[in-house]
């Protein structure tokens, strides 16, 4: 009994084993760069290689990271339909705008040349550079691909992502019907809080959820989902728990400074509903109130179902929130939002 | 039905009415003279206060409101609120029948100023201007200790002096400190605060000097109002993980303002992480969520105000019936009245905790 | 319905609120440019005197970036919470169905026929009249 068959797994990470992995699918000027340089890496703070939780003991081979053969067991083990690949390799922390263009481009490349093409499950993020300009250019050269089913950047940049400066990237993703995902993680341009540096990596870790709720805040407030309705956000590796209450502050706030963004004509509570969705993984309610938390949610449709492969949230398989509505939140919320997913067998 | 208020505290609240959250305010700059030296006298008159932002003159967000502040609470000669003693007596304390009410002085009080001499002088000066200008003349009122937290020996000190001196109910910090809370170089702080059996409250406010989100500056007020909820996530956050409950073990800390239904959230989350980060942080003994509901309180206001009352009910029942404080953050513009804003259907002994009970058992009043 | 004589005309000028008290409930009236309205003055969030709050215009928009502001001196601001009330309506412009302040039928009715229904009036002045 594997427990998922069918399911829409929406967060697996394929583990860059090395800038040598890249090369090959780097412009050659960059490729160059990687030993006239010395460049080292760009493994990001986000997940220290060698810490436990990057990679579950049972997923680590003996030497570096798990593969695509190991990532084929898991997903034959949990029997999910579908996987969807979001490589987090911290292209994002670079300041370079053009050398962040070009080992993005080779990051992807990468995905699609040793992944997508080896495993007919799979499909992927695009890994969005950090200049608008570059954001938008990397959507239209693979939007054509299917396989690429939505965006993706870092919960944590330089600018809140409501700003307008990243406008024309949304632009480009409503028109090509892709999701955005902000995926947990920091490009560092600033600290983990906004107290600053933090001593422990636990306090990085769960700095994320501080920036969940920034980034919603950020995409309500300067009128995201107004200018583009056709918009979706996910939210991956984001826990769930801290979302009514952010919600709750927030709608409570706008009954009386809505006139600073008139354009927000309804509670934001109902723009998230309408727009954005949340990777269930870690889901970091206790049971006990699973389903409390559920009723606080006000919605079956919000939660995606995620593994989370190869991070260590839970031991053997994930178990189900109680409560939870198992159609929805295994396979059908995911199905409902990812429109390319439309041919996936059952 | 749209009588009038009588002035009468909430009746439940038959362990009296305490108020957490009241801010009393300067009627000039002038007003802290009589405690500065000259030398911050001049400091203060001439290049003013240096908070971690930019602007000499009002905040960084424009508020909602003049003052942040409620627009009934000028005096009728137009002094700013809660400037004037016998106004606020009437229109807050007498009105809603309040028993003891809790000063947080906030800006011009030289908390979180860039230069730590004088928000040392700035602080004791606050104390002093606060035992002869609202305690002694009022005997419903309580002080907090005012400290320079970016200096936390001075700190220190400030709380020694004070320690033993009854008016004195709680040692203040805001919440926008330059480095998360936690952090071993505040330690003294809260040893001092441990030695005097004060505990520490924490009021949101203030200004790191850091983009108010982790993801760079936001644009608007009512993000830099939300973001307060974000930041003192981090700085609970802080607190549990670098070990502060377990080197002060008789620490107790107040969120005033902050937000509570995040609290919740919050604990479990460290709870679900934890397993997988233990070996990284030996120093914990205990679950955080353990310490998080031994050594932490929340005020009420601003209270939230899910669609569903039975949501709130869930969420107090997981902070805990006896960690919440009622506040009424008093003059300011999201003032909650304490008879509207403290669900009526909560059990009548519910609400005697949280008008009075449990700030009476937290503060010893 | 119970009509009450408020004031004179002449004393509510344009722009201007004045409190009153009718039936037991606390009233306060508006003139915007010559016509009256009549608020319950209570916040229905929790209980503030509208009538201490600030009177502005409204302010909506068709897109991010765009404020259109209109309606000046017709929208009053709680005191408290900033929630904003359409002062023709007593409704709130975040939730107009279901977040209001009562409404009271407010006008001006002339002395002399105030005075034929009994009231203490001068015949020669006109009154705002408001029925609660």
């Amino acid at each position: 009994m594997r427990g998922f068959e069918g399911a829409i797994d929406a967060d697996l990470h394929p583990m860059v084993p090395g800038l040598d992995a890249l090369r090959p699918h780097l412009e050659p000027f960059w490729a160059d760069s990687i030993d006239q340089r010395g460049l080292e890496g760009f493994e990001s703070q986000s997940y220290p290689p060698h810490a436990p939780r990057t990679v579950r003991a049972d997923w680590r081979p003996q030497d570096g990271f798990p593969g695509l053969a190991e990532m084929q067991a898991w997903l034959d083990q949990t029997g999910a339909a579908i996987g969807i690949l979001n490589p987090i390799y911290g292209v994002q922390l670079i300041f370079n705008a053009d050398m962040n263009r070009a080992f993005t481009q080779g990051l992807n490349n990468w995905v699609r040349a040793e992944w997508l093409e080896r495993d007919a499950r799979l499909r992927a993020s695009i890994v969005l550079p950090n200049e608008t300009e570059h954001a938008v250019a990397e959507i239209e050269r693979l939007a054509p691909d299917r396989r690429f089913v939505q965006a993706m950047r870092l919960v944590m940049g330089e600018l809140p992502h409501g700003r307008r400066t990243h406008w024309p990237v949304y632009a480009a993703l409503e028109k090509h019907g892709l999701p955005l995902c902000l995926h947990a993680g920091s490009a560092y341009r600033h600290p983990v809080t906004s107290l600053g540096w933090v001593s422990w990596y636990m306090e990085d870790v769960a700095a994320q959820q501080q920036a969940f709720q920034s980034a919603v805040a950020s995409l309500i407030t300067e009128g995201v989902f107004v200018q583009f309705p056709g918009l979706r956000v996910v939210l991956a590796e984001s826990g769930v728990s801290w979302l009514p209450a952010f919600l709750w502050r927030m709608s409570k706030g706008w009954k009386g400074v809505r006139f600073e963004i008139p354009w927000q004509a309804e509670p934001p509570a109902e723009t998230v509903r309408r727009h954005i969705r949340l990777t269930a993984q870690p889901f970091d309610a206790p049971d006990e109130a699973a389903a409390q938390l559920l009723g606080h949610l006000g919605s079956q449709e919000l939660l995606l179902w995620a593994s989370d492969f190869p991070h260590w949230n839970y031991d053997g398989l994930p178990s189900l929130p109680p409560g939870v509505d198992r159609e929805k939140f295994l396979r059908g919320n995911a199905a409902a939002l990812y429109h390319r997913l439309e041919r996936v067998p059952a | 039905m749209n009588m009038m208020l009588a002035n009468a505290k909430p009746a439940s609240a038959t362990l009296g009415l305490c108020d957490v959250d009241i801010h009393p305010r300067a009627q000039s700059r002038h007003a802290f003279d009589p405690w500065l030296s000259a030398e911050m006298r001049h400091r203060m008159h001439s290049y003013g206060l240096r908070p971690r932002h930019g602007y000499v003159r009002g905040t960084p967000f424009p508020k909602s409101q003049p003052l942040a502040s409620r627009r009934d609470a000028w005096t009728p000669q137009g002094g700013s609120p809660a400037s004037d003693l016998a106004f606020f007596r009437a229109q807050h304390l007498d009105h809603y029948g309040v028993d003891v009410g809790l000063l947080n002085p906030l800006q011009p009080s030289g908390q979180g100023d860039t230069n730590d001499g004088f928000s040392a002088a700035m602080a004791h000066a606050v104390n002093e201007w606060q035992l002869t200008e609202w305690v002694v003349p009022e005997p419903r009122l309580r002080a907090s200790i005012v400290v320079p937290y970016e200096d936390p020996e001075a700190s220190a000190r400030e709380i020694r002096k004070r320690a033993g001196d009854p008016r004195f109910s709680q040692v203040l910090l805001m919440s926008r400190t330059s480095m998360p809370l936690g952090n071993p170089r505040y330690w003294p702080i809260y040893e001092a605060a441990q030695e005097a059996g004060l505990p520490v409250g924490i009021h949101a406010f203030g200004y790191s000097g850091w983009a108010m989100t982790n993801g760079g500056w936001p644009s608007f007020y009512i993000e830099e109002v939300s973001e307060h909820a974000t930041s003192c996530q981090s700085l609970l956050i802080s607190m549990v993980v670098e070990g502060v409950f377990e080197r002060f073990p008789r620490l107790k800390i107040v969120l005033i303002e902050c937000g509570m239904a995040w609290l919740p959230s919050v604990a479990w989350r460290l709870d679900k992480i934890y397993p997988s980060l233990r070996c990284e942080v030996p120093h914990l003994k205990r679950k955080p969520s353990e310490y998080i509901r031994d050594h932490v309180w929340v005020s009420t206001q601003p209270i939230e105000e899910p669609e569903r009352p039975e949501h709130l009910r869930d969420t107090m029942e997981w902070i805990g019936w006896d960690k919440i404080l009622y506040a009424s953050d008093y003059p300011h513009w999201d003032f909650d009245d304490p008879r509207l804003s403290i669900p009526n259907w909560l059990p009548a002994e519910t609400r005697a905790a949280i008008y009075g009970g449990n700030a009476r058992a937290v503060y010893g009043w | 319905m119970v009509k009450h004589v408020v004031a004179e005309v002449a004393a509510i000028p344009a722009g201007a609120r004045h409190v009153t008290e009718a039936g037991g409930k606390r009233i306060v009236i508006y003139n915007l440019d010559g016509e009256f309205f009549a608020l319950a003055d209570r916040c229905p969030h929790q209980g503030a005197s509208l009538s201490a709050g600030q009177i502005m215009g409204h302010v909506c928009s068709t897109a991010p970036g765009q404020y259109e502001y209109a309606r000046r001196g017709e929208v009053v601001r709680c005191p408290w919470h900033a929630w904003e009330f359409d002062i023709r309506t007593g409704k709130s412009f975040f939730d107009p169905r279901r977040v209001k302040t009562r409404a009271y039928d407010a006008h001006v009715e002339c002395g002399e026929l105030l005075a034929a229904e009994s009231f203490s009036v001068a015949v020669e002045n006109s009154y705002v009249v408001v029925e609660v």
